[in-house]
């Protein structure tokens, strides 16, 4: 269960980032979480994320929804405050909470149940607004917690555990994001760690509403023949755009893939993003470009991976509130209260 | 024509104008009821409008009181009938003895009359069309006609009108002149034409001193901006809409930084209630001071959010604006009829904490006040305001703020308290008053983050489902509940002049009614001792007065005696000695209908009883 502490040994020797933290600083309890889930390898690849950018743990706020992936917070950043809030809820609790202080990270998390169908309008909302967060869906397809249900992002055709062939169509959370306006849109596969770290890192640097579906096999209701979420499938069908490295002044996070051309966008952080393109057409900053390339590939039945569209400049909700850099929660009487005398003019003007 | 005499009353009788809704009547209206107000005469308006935008009767209705009678009194002593629509209802509404004020300009046959009032014909519509050509300026310059034809009927000062028209054209010359010549206009017709004034008459007077003309909604929404409320989320709904748009009104009045012009507040319209409440409780758990205003469906929506502040323990203010349910009732019409709804909201074991503000000036108070009481609680708290306060113009005292006043933030372990090694169970009932301490997000490294949900957890918020420790806080939150009868408004009560066996029980908008229907039922020879209640949970008194006295009526605007039943279910008292008087057709409750409904009860208590009659 996840009262289960997890022991706070580790190596001397582990490696320590530049605020003398080890991944372990960044580690939560001990996951509940079924063995081989891919929602495992999401948090780990969230805590590597955290690590590498060298973020204090404390300064970053997780919030979540219902349901496996709504649990996982508590499975990372222990010495972080977690919400685990109203199922599909997460995106209205994450915006009031970023409203009161601007100055901590938020990390929202959900899943395709708690986006796609029952917090489809909040998720949907909390994007076009333009909520500086990073938003992850770890995407299974299916309701684990309840045992095997379809979800929205099921695929038309695919098969159940039950052997249920799904007849509605499927919602992709990416192609809504690119529509309603995200400004950093991707997505990646639980089992490839060297492309969701980077993807975390750089949604974490971006100023603005981040958007990463998260492919993310159920090893216990979506992973057998007949699925679209399982290991296998995902592996056959998918068509990464391209990969990223993540430069923070330091050495940047390694990845070795094939060689290619390279695209550096510089984020809000001063951070930087390497683009090491695969597909030499791909531009992601062209949002229609991004939405025909999704739609092509998907009718052809490839998953495309990767990050799909940025926008560099983009502007968050604070921005558009022109609100005080000074974090409101720390307000306090003497600059939120008019005070009597204005009262008394008040008074004077409704008589 | 008339067979009963015309009424005749200086500064006490009702007005009422039935227009269409979307003709620019409303602020020939208002202006009517200030320009009273300036005579130094209190007068009570309420607009009786319809869930719709233009096209549909409305009326707006001007209690003329130099006794102070703010509460709706029932019946109408001068019709201004400018609906075709309405006009059967509307003249046969009249008091016998009472006026009747129409456009002449069309003759009417004789048969659309009454024979026991006084009609009063001001061709309206033929003096505009002579006068204007454009059709918008017609429309609009009507109402300020018929305005000056009434300041002659009722013999009001010409000049506390035009001082008026200053006002609200200051700097317009243009606008301003031509409404002075309307005015006019309407009022030398009159002058010429008939018999000026009638029985009813405006004199001045000095019965207003310095009290102020607000609607309720703005005065609680200047209460959030007092009690520092940083963050508003909301979704338009009737008859609260107009909270949030006070609120943003104010805010660019007074929260902007007068150097970088920065907002030192954020309003976001909700894409529905559920994003609204959750907006209020994320901001909330991260410590600030959040709202949202809505009325009884929006409440119905925020239901399960509502739960999960009270069980994870995150201050909320919510304002519910109450209007007539169930379902979508009657948007536009009035009502108490969400005690129920608020006090027990949620699934589960739920208690919450409700304020019971009588005018706009409490609501102010208690908008402000609900703040500190959501911190030092860590739970929702609802501001009960009803249509008829939050959308009606009500005369009351001027708003008070003490400057040295600081907000109560609660219980917040700091960074401070953190290092100096302070236990932090989130959870733990370290003072005994079931209060834990909290943290904010991002306060301390290594100290005081903890995981807050929905979920059962024990006292250091540890996910558990062991029964005892469920109970263990399920237990601490009935002792802080128990803690906040001591921190809410207390009743006020007011004894009748001789001791009495009776008592009576009111809150919210009824007060005025109650008030004036006290000194009815003292004419009729009742005595009763009244209890205001102004928040639940109930504090000891209520009980007190429940114990010293026999029979005690509960005066509400609901069907089901909501806040009787409260009463009954959180006293444990024998509901036969709380009789419901209940009024729910939509309009405000009046002193005369509880003064009938009181008195008819007493009157029957007072007959012998059988067994005294047999023996």
């Amino acid at each position: 269960m996840t009262y289960i502490a997890k022991p706070k040994f580790h190596h001397p020797g582990l490696k320590k980032n530049e605020l003398g933290y080890t991944h372990r600083d960044y580690e939560g309890k001990i996951s509940t979480l079924c063995a081989g889930c891919g929602h495992d390898s999401i948090t780990a690849s969230i805590i590597e994320a955290c690590y590498e950018l060298s973020i204090e743990p404390h300064r970053v706020a997780k919030i979540s929804g219902i349901g496996c992936s709504s649990k996982t917070p508590d499975y990372f950043l222990g010495n972080s405050h977690g919400f685990n809030s109203v199922h599909g809820r997460m995106p209205s609790v994450l915006t009031g909470a970023n409203l009161a202080n601007r100055d901590l990270i938020y990390l929202g998390v959900s899943g395709d149940g708690d986006s796609a169908s029952i917090g489809f309008g909040q998720f949907a909302h909390s994007i076009r607004r333009g909520v500086n967060m990073t938003y992850i869906v770890e995407n299974n397809g299916v309701y684990g917690l309840t045992k095997g249900q379809f979800s929205a992002t099921a695929d038309r055709g695919s098969k159940s555990k039950k052997g249920v062939t799904n007849t509605d169509n499927a919602i992709d959370l990416v192609a809504i994001a690119l529509q309603l306006g995200a400004t950093f849109v991707a997505r990646s596969f639980s089992g490839d760690k060297s492309q969701l770290v980077p993807l975390i890192a750089a949604a974490i640097g971006h100023r603005g509403a981040s958007f990463i579906d998260v492919i993310s096999p159920c090893i216990a209701f979506n992973n057998h023949a007949g699925s679209t979420k399982s290991f296998d499938y995902v592996r056959e069908h998918n068509d990464a755009v391209n990969r990223l490295d993540v430069l923070v002044g330091r050495d940047p996070i390694a990845v070795e893939y094939a060689p290619g051309t390279v695209q550096v966008v510089e984020q809000h952080d001063g951070s930087k993003i390497a683009l090491r393109k695969i597909d030499a057409d791909y531009d992601p900053h062209d949002r229609l470009g991004a939405q025909t390339f999704l739609q092509k590939h998907a009718a052809k039945g490839q998953i495309v991976t990767g990050l799909l569209y940025v926008d560099p400049d983009a502007e968050d909700l604070h921005t558009h509130l022109n609100t005080v850099e000074t974090p409101l929660n720390t307000l306090e009487a003497d600059t939120l209260c008019p005070g009597s005398a204005a009262l008394d003019k008040f008074n004077a003007s409704l008589r | 024509m008339s067979d009963k005499k015309p009424l005749s009353s200086v500064n006490d009788f009702v007005v009422r104008f039935a227009n269409v809704n979307g003709s620019g009547s409303a602020s020939a209206n208002e202006m009517f009821a200030r320009a009273i107000l300036r005579h130094g005469v209190p007068v009570s308006p309420r607009n009786i409008f319809p869930s719709n935008i233009q096209g549909l009767p409305t009326w707006y209705e001007v209690r003329v009181t130099e006794d102070g009678h703010l509460g709706a009194r029932g019946g109408v002593d001068l019709m201004v009938a400018m609906n075709p629509q309405t006009w059967d209802k509307d003249v046969a509404g009249i008091e016998p003895g009472g006026y009747l004020f129409y456009d002449s300009t069309k003759p009417m046959p004789s048969t659309k009359f009454r024979d026991d009032i006084t009609v009063i014909g001001v061709p309206l519509t033929a003096i505009t069309n002579s006068t204007y050509t454009d059709p918008r300026q017609r429309q609009l310059f009507k109402n300020i006609i018929y305005l000056g034809s009434l300041s002659a009927l009722l013999d009001m000062d010409p000049k506390l009108i035009e001082q008026l028209i200053g006002e609200q054209y200051k700097g317009k010359e243009k606008l301003l002149s031509s409404n002075v010549h309307a005015l006019h206009l309407g009022r030398d017709w009159a002058l010429q034409n008939l018999k000026c004034p009638i029985g009813l008459r405006v004199k001045k007077s000095d019965k207003v001193g310095d009290r102020i003309f607000i609607e309720g909604n703005s005065a609680a929404a200047l209460g959030a901006v007092y009690g520092g409320a940083t963050v508003c989320a909301w979704y338009p709904i009737t008859p609260s809409s107009s909270v949030a748009e006070a609120f943003t009104a104010h805010c660019k009045k007074y929260r902007h930084d007068p150097e970088t012009g920065k907002a030192k507040y954020a309003i976001v319209q909700g894409e529905d209630e559920l994003a609204s409440i959750g907006i209020v409780i994320g901001a909330s758990w991260n410590g600030a001071r959040a709202f949202t205003a809505t009325s009884g469906p929006g409440i119905s929506l925020m239901t399960e959010f509502i739960g999960l502040s009270y069980f994870a323990e995150i201050p909320a203010v919510i304002m519910n604006i109450q209007r007539a349910g169930p379902s979508t009732g009657m948007p536009t019409r009035t009502q108490q009829c969400d005690i129920i709804a608020c006090a027990y909201a949620s699934h589960g074991d739920t208690k919450h904490v409700l304020l019971f503000p009588e005018d706009p000036a409490e609501a102010f108070e208690f908008a402000a006040a609900a703040f500190d009481l959501a911190e030092r609680l860590q739970t929702t708290i609802f501001l009960m305001l009803d249509l008829d306060i939050g959308m009606n113009h009500r005369l009351c005292r001027p708003l008070k703020w003490d400057d040295a006043k600081q907000y109560d933030r609660g219980k917040v372990m700091t960074t401070e308290m953190l290092e100096e090694g302070r236990d932090f169970g989130r959870y733990l009932d370290v003072d005994g008053d079931g209060i834990p301490y909290r943290t904010y997000p991002g306060t301390h490294p290594t100290k005081g983050s903890y995981f807050t949900r929905g979920t059962s957890r024990d006292r250091y918020a540890r996910y558990s489902e062991e029964g005892s420790v469920y109970a263990d806080n399920m237990q601490r939150l009935v002792r802080k509940f128990e803690t906040a009868q001591d921190l809410v408004p207390r009743p006020l009560q007011a004894n009748a002049e001789r001791p009495t066996k009776y008592g009576v029980i009111y809150f919210g908008s009824t007060s005025p009614a109650m008030d004036e229907a006290i000194g009815l039922l003292e004419a009729r020879g009742h005595q009763l001792d009244r209890l205001r209640i102004r928040a639940f949970p109930f504090h000891s008194s209520v009980a007190s007065f429940l114990a010293e006295h026999d029979f005690v009526y509960v005066v509400e605007q609901n069907r089901d005696a909501q806040l009787r039943q409260l009463i009954v279910n959180e006293n444990g008292i024998d509901p036969v000695r709380l009789v419901p008087i209940v009024h729910y057709d939509g309009t405000p409750i009046t002193a005369r209908y509880i003064a009938k409904a009181i008195g008819d009860h007493q009157d029957h208590l007072k007959v012998t009883p059988l067994r005294k009659a047999v023996s």
